[in-house]
This record gives C-alpha cells, structure tokens and sequence, in this order.
C-alpha cells in the first residue's frame, strides 16, 4: 500500500511579506456564533493562482470550494473580476474589488522549485481597509497538490474566522455497494471533500465504525474476519492489523483515549448483556468501567480524557450518560422525549453530539456535556452517527435514503447541511484531526 | 417486488404456505400424494436432515420493537427447535441474533447479541446441552427484507437457529 499518511508535505510556512501578519490587528471577519440562526457568509474572491498551468486555477477552484462548503463565505464568481491579477504580490486595485463587494481577496501564485517540489503561496486581502491580512507560501511534493490547496483554505479560514480550518483532514468510513440484504462493505479512506478515496480492506468480511488515531496513522475498527465479530487495529500506512485484546465474546464500538494510548470498547458478557472497557494499547492490561445488565455501548472520551460518554439502556430505554474515566459517578444526562445514543465527545470539550430517535424521526443533535441546552441540526427518516470535524464547527453523519446510506456534514447553526460525494454508498464517517 | 422475493426466499413463510395446503386438501379428504400437490420441496426433506429442521420446525423467531424477550409463538417454534435439537444431537448449533434498522449501529449490535443469548436461554431451558450452543450477532448488518416499511422491520427483527456443517 501506498503511504498516505506520511507527512509527504513539507509545509514550510512562512509570513510573506510587504506587511508582516503579526502586527496587523487580529480583528476577525467572521464572526463565528453558533446559536445564531444566520450567518451571513462572507463574500470573498478568489483569483486564480499564477503560474504553474493548469495548477493555479486547480488549487483555486479547491480553496473556493472548501470555502464556499463551510456556509461562512460566499465566493464571487470569477466573470464579475474587474481587475486581472497579473502580479500576486502587489497590492491590487483595492476599489476594483470594493465595487463588486468582496471584503476579502485572495492572490497567490505556484510555480515548481529547482528540486521538483511544488511551491504555493498566498496573500489574503482585506480590500475595506486596503492592506494585506496574511501571507505565506508552502512546499509539497508533486502528489500533493490538493493538500496545499487545503492548507491555503485553512489558513484563509483562520485568519479570517479566529478558529483552526478543518479541510486539510481525512474521513475513514465504509463504503458500502451491492443489494440491501447482501451489502458489501469495505473500509475506505478519503480527504474530507470526497477526493482521493481508497479501500483499506477487500470486501470479504462484514467491517464497521472505524475511527482514527490522534496520531492518524492508524484506526480502530470492528471486523468480522474471523467469524465472531471483534475490534481491530489497522496501521494505514503498512495495512498490519491486529486483534485488540483477547476477549471471548463480541468485542464492538471502538473508540481511541486522546493520548493514543488506550482504546475504549464494548464487550459481550455471556448473559447477552454488554460493559465498556479500556484496554491500555501498551500494557494490554484492561478495565472494566461499567457492570451494569444493561446494553452500556458506544463510549467516547472527553477531550482531556478525564471522562467518557456513552450510551445505556439501564433505565429501560438508551439514553446518555457521562462517567470518570474510571467508571466512577455514572450519571444520566439526557432526559429528552426520545431514545439517545452514539455520543461523540467534541474536540473542543464543549458539545455532546448524538443520535436522537423520536416520532419515527432520526435526528442529529448536541448538548452540553452537562445535557443542557439540546439542539437538533438535522432531522430525516433514518440517519445517525455525527462525527466531528477538529475544529469542533461542523458534524458528519450518514442518512439512509433512496436504498442507501450516504455522507452529509451540517454546521453547528443546522443550516448548512452538505453532502459528501462518494461514488457508492457510505457510512459511518469519522473525521481524522487535522493533518501534519 | 422486493419485498415479495424476500418473504418468498424466507423459508418460515414457505413452510406455513406449505402445511396451510396440506391441511386444506385434507380437509377434502383428496387421497393425492405429495407430489401432486407440488410438495416435493416442503415436505420430502428428510427427518433429521437441515433441511427437515428449516422447512418442518422453522429455524427462526421474531421479536418486538427494541425487545429481547421470547414472545409466546416464539416460544412455540423455540420448543419445537429444542426437542428436534435433542433428538439430532449431532449438530452444532450457531444462534444469529438480529435486529430492525430502526436503531443506531453499535446499539443495534448489542440488541442482536441481546436476542442470541435469550434464544440460546431458551434453548438450554428445553434441555439442549449449552456446550452444543454458540450466538453471534449481526445487528442490522443482515437484513433478510429490505423495504423501508414495518412488515419488513419485523421480519429483520429475528433470531435464526443454524446447524453447522448444514452446508445449507
């Protein structure tokens, strides 16, 4: 197998430039606020880079894309441009861009080193105040021109928006093709707009919730291979899998500790009942963290790995509760009309977000981690499972519909829902951190 | 269509298709045989064979919406199951727990392994030796109907007793 994750990409970044970045105010142009209803996006344009062919206006069209999909700018078509951009690093005509109301503009060029390598570097424009907000350039080897763009879009989306981006990422999840009742289903893996997808298993055996390592070298992922179904480690890079622990029953909801150092899990007890346990992926010492006669599933750690969430149908149906790391003080957090379950524990510490049955609806929704102040983005017929973007911003599920389940991310306000291309069915997404 | 080709492939419903016309032609008191009837399929399996056990006892049981417990026909088919196992003792036995779509993923994995190991319970009770005994779950993952409605809900909603080695 190919490398993929290796940090083929060198990124030596630098500030560019006429006006050093630092010493511009760190004032953001987007505000982002999630318990807004409208946002209005940003209109933004984004010139073709200069140089490189075909190159400058691929990695133009990538950045406009990313943008464009995050619901907080607006890209402005190309035919309404008045200035043509011919030296990336003078200082355009800011009227020229004012008349047609972008507030922000982005010039850059791309052109190929003595090495063979590619450099790409961009300058971000705030045309209202006439000066240059950012700039930087980037080195990549010749494989990875989408990583840059993506880069570029995450450094745009920062600088404008005071937080981290999020499409310098990838989702692994299982792509699924064949008839209803006779589903093939591969693990794959693809950069978060859709774009370089690959299989990561052969399709023979029944494979399920993958999710990755904050190292993003490997994952962890249910298999039924060797005919009981049980968790896996699957290092990207080599395709070396391995059983983690040595469990007699079905081992099943996989998730990483934010070290990397542990996996947390369900395991089948023999009364047809299900506990959480943590295995330390060192040691391979175990913990047990629940023993309840209940079905106690899908955990996942908070940020600081202090606590896990999961879920429990203890109280007669599955609902949400949080526990220590440890298993101490188990308490239930979601009291909503409703059946809750796969919580997922947001990168920013502050958000739940959760699978909701309720009036024949499957709806995606967050809390607090306190189960407060409840919101549903999404509503459908059947979908489930959010996964979130690094950033905390955006969640991806998967939603059945028209005989199969496909991708789609929703922001935080519920108002910009996307869906992810990917040639066959696909579900059980989950977003890598942000690449190195 | 779909759903027509999948109650049709389910060998509970064949079964009940076929003794429904049996006791409708002996009411009549028809002396035909089975071949005349076109229950060469149904009828013929040999006692004792797989077969025999998925067509004249029924190898599978339903549950209710997100329940594990064994309904009164359940209990029934599960019965009948047991005494066919104690007589067949040569057979491995691998209870398949599933469930509805109507459920998340990692949840619906524990509820089929829930029903396996009621079915399994159930099974012991009626005598067979639990060392003969092994359950699996398949969650949602294996769907015998695949419309999007209720009468397929509750046909997915099932545990299937099968004979290993049955080559079936």
């Amino acid at each position: 197998m190919k490398s993929i994750l290796k940090p083929l990409l060198m990124i030596a970044a630098m500030a560019m430039g006429m006006t050093a970045a630092g010493t511009l105010p760190a004032l953001a142009l987007v505000e982002l606020n999630v318990n807004k209803g409208n946002v209005e996006p940003l209109p933004i344009a984004i010139t073709d880079f200069q140089g490189g062919d075909a190159l400058g206006a691929q990695i133009s069209e990538i950045v406009t894309a990313d943008l464009k999909r995050s619901g907080l700018f607006a890209p402005i078509d190309k035919s309404a441009f008045i200035e043509k951009i011919s030296n990336p690093d003078a200082a355009p005509r800011f009227d020229d861009w004012k008349v047609i109301n972008a507030q922000a503009l982005v010039t850059g060029s791309v052109g190929k080193e003595a090495d063979g390598r590619i450099r790409a570097q961009y300058r971000l424009w705030d045309t209202f105040a006439g000066q240059q907000m950012s700039g930087e350039q980037f080195f990549a080897n010749d494989a990875n021109t989408r990583r840059v763009a993506h880069i570029i879009a995450d450094a745009i989306y920062e600088r404008l928006t005071g937080e981290k981006g999020y499409f310098d990422t990838r989702v692994v999840f299982i792509d699924e093709s064949g008839a209803k009742n006779a589903r093939k289903k591969r693990l794959a893996i693809m950069d978060q707009d859709g774009a370089n997808v690959r299989y990561l298993s052969d399709g023979k055996s029944i494979v399920l919730t993958p999710r990755f390592s904050p190292n993003r070298q490997e994952i962890t992922y249910m298999s039924y291979e060797s005919g009981q179904p049980r968790v896996y480690l699957l290092q990207i890079e080599t395709g070396q899998r391995e059983l983690v622990g040595n469990f007699p029953g079905m081992t099943f909801a996989p998730r990483f500790s934010p070290d990397g150092q542990k996996v947390i899990m369900s395991l089948l007890r023999d009364d047809g009942n299900s506990n959480i346990f943590a295995m330390d992926l060192r040691s391979r010492s175990t913990t047990r963290l629940t023993n309840s006669t209940a079905i106690d599933t899908s955990p996942s750690y908070s940020p600081d790995g202090s606590q896990v969430v999961f879920t429990s149908d203890r109280g007669g149906r599955a609902q949400i509760y949080v526990m220590g790391a440890d298993g101490s003080g188990q308490n239930r957090i979601s009291f909503g009309d409703g059946v809750y379950s796969t919580p997922v524990w947001s990168p920013r510490g502050d958000l739940i977000a959760f699978t909701k049955q309720t009036g024949g609806e499957f709806q995606i929704g967050v809390m607090k981690t306190d189960g407060s102040g409840e919101r549903i983005l999404s509503s459908g017929f059947q979908q489930e499972g959010p996964t979130w973007a690094p950033n905390g911003r955006v969640l991806m599920f998967f939603r059945d519909s028209a005989g199969g389940p496909k991708l789609v991310s929703v922001d935080l306000t519920g108002r910009n829902e996307q869906s992810i291309p990917t040639t066959n069915f696909a579900s059980d997404p989950a977003w890598s951190p942000l690449l190195e | 269509m779909g759903r027509i080709a999948a109650l049709t492939r389910n060998p509970v419903m064949i079964a009940l298709v076929a003794m429904l016309a049996i006791a409708g032609c002996a009411s009549k008191k028809t002396p035909n045989n089975a071949a005349d009837l076109g229950l060469n399929g149904a009828g013929a399996a040999t006692p004792g064979s797989a077969k025999d056990f998925t067509v004249n006892i029924g190898d599978r049981i339903f549950f209710d919406t997100d329940s594990t417990s064994i309904r009164a026909d359940a209990q029934t088919t599960l019965s009948r199951q047991a005494q066919w196992l104690n007589q067949y003792k040569q057979y491995a036995i691998v209870i398949e727990g599933h469930a509805d779509e109507r459920g998340t993923r990692e949840y619906n994995l524990a509820l089929g392994a829930r029903r396996a190991a009621a079915t399994r319970d159930f099974l012991v009770a009626k005598g067979v030796s639990a060392s003969r005994l092994k359950t699996i779950s398949y969650g949602k993952e294996r769907p015998v109907a695949v419309c999007d409605d209720i009468s397929c809900w509750s046909q997915n909603r099932r545990a299937v007793t099968t004979l290993s080695g049955a080559g079936s």
